[in-house]
């Protein structure tokens, strides 16, 4: 681990000091993930795009003559590092506008340092706290959880599902989850019959389905990240029930498609964000070329295929140069070319801000799929 | 009867997830008898033996039998390097040090495995088949027939091993009281060294077993470790069937405190009785006290 660290800093130390010779009128940009820790599959992907993201432009020319040097920074996920290292990025290398952080908890412990040093900030972190109530300085690029939420349940109504059960992780992806579920739920006139969660770590789930097999409701709707839903799934195929099962955009790969084996999770159906499936959508789609062609740069450079979160970061650094084209080169100028900036295509989906919405996503973010043999099919 | 079938559900369940528990506290137990030591890396030989095999079955393109056996094996070495390395060169430490010592392992193991193989969780395909069985109203998977194999195996070859051979009862002499078991002749040193060859052993066993149902990562460890501690304790750290009790009573009461009461609460039901027991019995459910003879 500490040798890990003495090579991370190391070459930051080499990055700093060979950007240092560059010319003046470069455009610096902040970078601020939680690279290691427990959450770094976030962090990791994020880092990894911005720094592709930056080598591309510089190969290409830079952007109105000057090029870009993004300045990234790990977190480990520790709120008080994620300070330490905001305050660093504003007044030591005096970016122009941060990324990041990756994780809500350390958004929220930045926010007041943007707004104090005046310094736009992108988060890339799904809480719907962060840009609600509106803060000036800061945006964020993940669609709210209350879409995806709203998207399943607009698919329930359709299908007719008045009774539903809720299964959720019980760390604070699948409380918020949760919660949106449980608001807008009583909003549009269902029923929950059934609310279990489990924890993390838990190895099986057959306790709380169990009782909800008992409660029979219409759909299970479960909210979390691998492996939990993944072994709900194959419990639910234990247990023989036939219910109609919703999982949440947190299982959008195909990862889980195998964890859970694609016997058992054949016709459930999940809202995904528009990467997990861009090879299924239609060309006349104006994200399918923007996600074709991210993946395709992201596997070159990385061998792997690209990630939902690492996306977040694609988005941020997008909506920053975006204003930048237009001429935007304080931070100032950047907030309100973010804001002003109108339609923007990205990965999380088409942003739209306005001085009310910082997040500018839509029900559009995401594209409802069903699992088929083992493959993803997009619901009509 | 709906209710009926429910709790019938529950129990299964609970029995289940026990024998996991069960088959882990025995490891504990086996390290702690003969050396006094709590191996808190002993997750992670858990850990290690479905990590194991799946990089046997799916990089090394290993049949599964041979998968397994290869996973067992390299684990009970990485015990014995473990021993070896970290254990032995400190002869005269307090068993608190050592607990330390086996703490630190577990976290240079989790790290090294994720270092290797990543953060993500994977799935060994499961051993004969996904068809659930019918019993009494309640399901179960034939990987549930194999813990439970397994565990019976496992308790049984234990029983006879203390019990019915010279290595064994060395062992449990060791545990009694290590300076007069080294008076009559037994090498204390070589009877701890075996007790981390068959933990290790037993815990990547179970590790193996389990993989198909609860899948695995890096981190699982740490919280099957716990549960496995706990039913140890429990069952008062003895070898035997106090400790495989310990797990499946565990097992059973978070199900049902899941089912029956609040899923919220499951963890913290299981934790509250290992406190409860520990201030009651802290002998053990089932074991006599211990008098101290001077």
């Amino acid at each position: 681990m500490r040798k890990m660290l003495a090579v991370i800093s190391i070459t930051m130390l080499l990055l700093t000091t060979a950007t240092a010779a560059f010319a003046a009128g470069t455009i610096k940009i902040g970078g601020l993930f939680a690279v290691t820790g427990p959450a770094s599959f976030l962090g990791e992907p994020e880092k990894k795009t911005l720094e592709l993201l930056a080598n591309e432009l510089n190969a290409k020319g830079g952007i109105n003559g000057s090029k870009v040097e993004v300045v990234i920074y790990d977190t480990g996920g520790d709120v008080t590092k994620a300070l330490q290292l905001a305050n660093k990025l504003i007044k030591n290398d005096k970016v122009v506008a941060i990324v990041g952080p990756s994780t809500t908890g350390e958004s929220m412990a930045v926010v007041p340092i943007a707004e104090k040093e005046q310094v736009p900030l992108i988060s890339c972190a799904a809480g719907i706290k962060i840009t609600e109530p509106v803060k000036k300085w800061v945006f964020k690029t993940p669609a709210n959880d209350h879409v995806a939420a709203e998207k399943i349940l607009i698919q329930a109504e359709k299908l007719k599902q008045k009774n539903i059960a809720l299964i959720t992780v019980s760390d604070s992806f699948g409380s918020s989850g949760r919660e949106q579920l449980k608001q807008m739920a009583a909003k549009r006139g269902f029923k929950i019959v059934a609310d279990e969660v489990y924890s993390p770590k838990d190895t099986d789930m057959t306790p709380q389905l169990t009782k909800i097999k008992a409660a029979k409701p219409d759909a299970i709707i479960c909210w979390g990240t691998n492996p939990g839903p993944a072994i709900i799934t194959r419990n639910i195929q234990q247990l023989g029930i036939k219910t109609q099962i919703y999982q949440s955009h947190g299982v959008a790969s195909k990862k889980y498609i195998e964890l859970a084996t694609p016997q058992a999770s054949e016709g459930i159906m999940l809202p995904a964000g528009k990467l997990a499936v861009f090879d299924l959508l239609k060309s006349s789609d104006p994200q399918a070329k923007l996600l074709k062609d991210y993946n395709t740069s992201y596997k070159k450079s990385y061998g792997v295929e690209a990630s939902t979160f690492g996306g977040y970061a694609y988005d941020g650094f997008q909506l920053i140069l975006a204003a930048v084209k237009k001429g935007a080169t304080t931070p100032a100028q950047i907030r309100d070319g973010i804001e002003k900036n109108g339609r923007l295509v990205g990965v999380s989906g088409i942003f739209k801000m306005t001085p009310a919405d910082h997040n500018g996503l839509d029900l559009g973010a995401f594209e409802m799929v069903r699992i088929v043999k083992g493959d993803w099919v997009i619901v009509k | 009867m709906e209710l009926l079938n429910q709790v019938t559900q529950f129990v299964i369940s609970g029995l289940a997830t026990g024998s996991i528990y069960a088959l882990i506290g025995l490891s504990f137990a086996i390290i702690f008898n003969s050396t006094g030591i709590i191996n808190f890396a002993q997750g992670e030989f858990v850990m290690l033996g479905g990590v194991l095999t799946i990089f046997s079955l799916n990089v090394l393109q290993l049949p599964l039998a041979a998968a397994i056996v290869a996973a067992v094996a390299v684990t009970t070495v990485i015990g014995i390097l473990f021993e070896r390395l970290a254990i032995r060169p400190l002869k005269n430490a307090t068993p608190l040090a050592l607990i330390i010592i086996t703490i630190g392992a577990s976290i240079l193991i989790r790290g090294v495995v994720m270092l290797l193989w990543g953060k993500d969780t994977q799935a060994l395909p499961a051993f004969s088949g996904t068809d659930p069985i019918t019993v009494a109203g309640a399901t179960l998977l034939p990987q549930h027939l194999w813990i439970f194999g397994v565990t019976v195996m496992v308790i049984v070859g234990c029983r006879l091993f203390f019990n019915h051979t010279i290595s064994g009862k060395a062992m449990r002499a060791c545990s009694f009281n290590r300076r007069a078991a080294n008076l009559v002749g037994i090498s204390v040193g070589r009877m701890v060294l075996f007790s981390f060859v068959i933990s290790a052993a037993v815990g990547s066993l179970a590790g193996v077993i389990i993989a198909p149902l609860t899948m695995t990562s890096y981190d699982v460890g740490v919280m099957l470790g716990l549960k496995g501690f706990c039913a140890a304790i429990m069952g008062g750290m003895g070898s035997g069937l106090g400790t495989v009790l310990g797990g499946l009573i565990l097992g059973t009461l978070e199900s049902l405190g899941a089912g029956l009461v609040s899923s919220g609460y499951k963890d913290a039901i299981a934790f509250f009785i290992l406190l409860l027991i520990l201030f009651i019995r802290p002998q053990g459910l089932f074991k006599k006290g211990e008098t101290e003879r001077v």
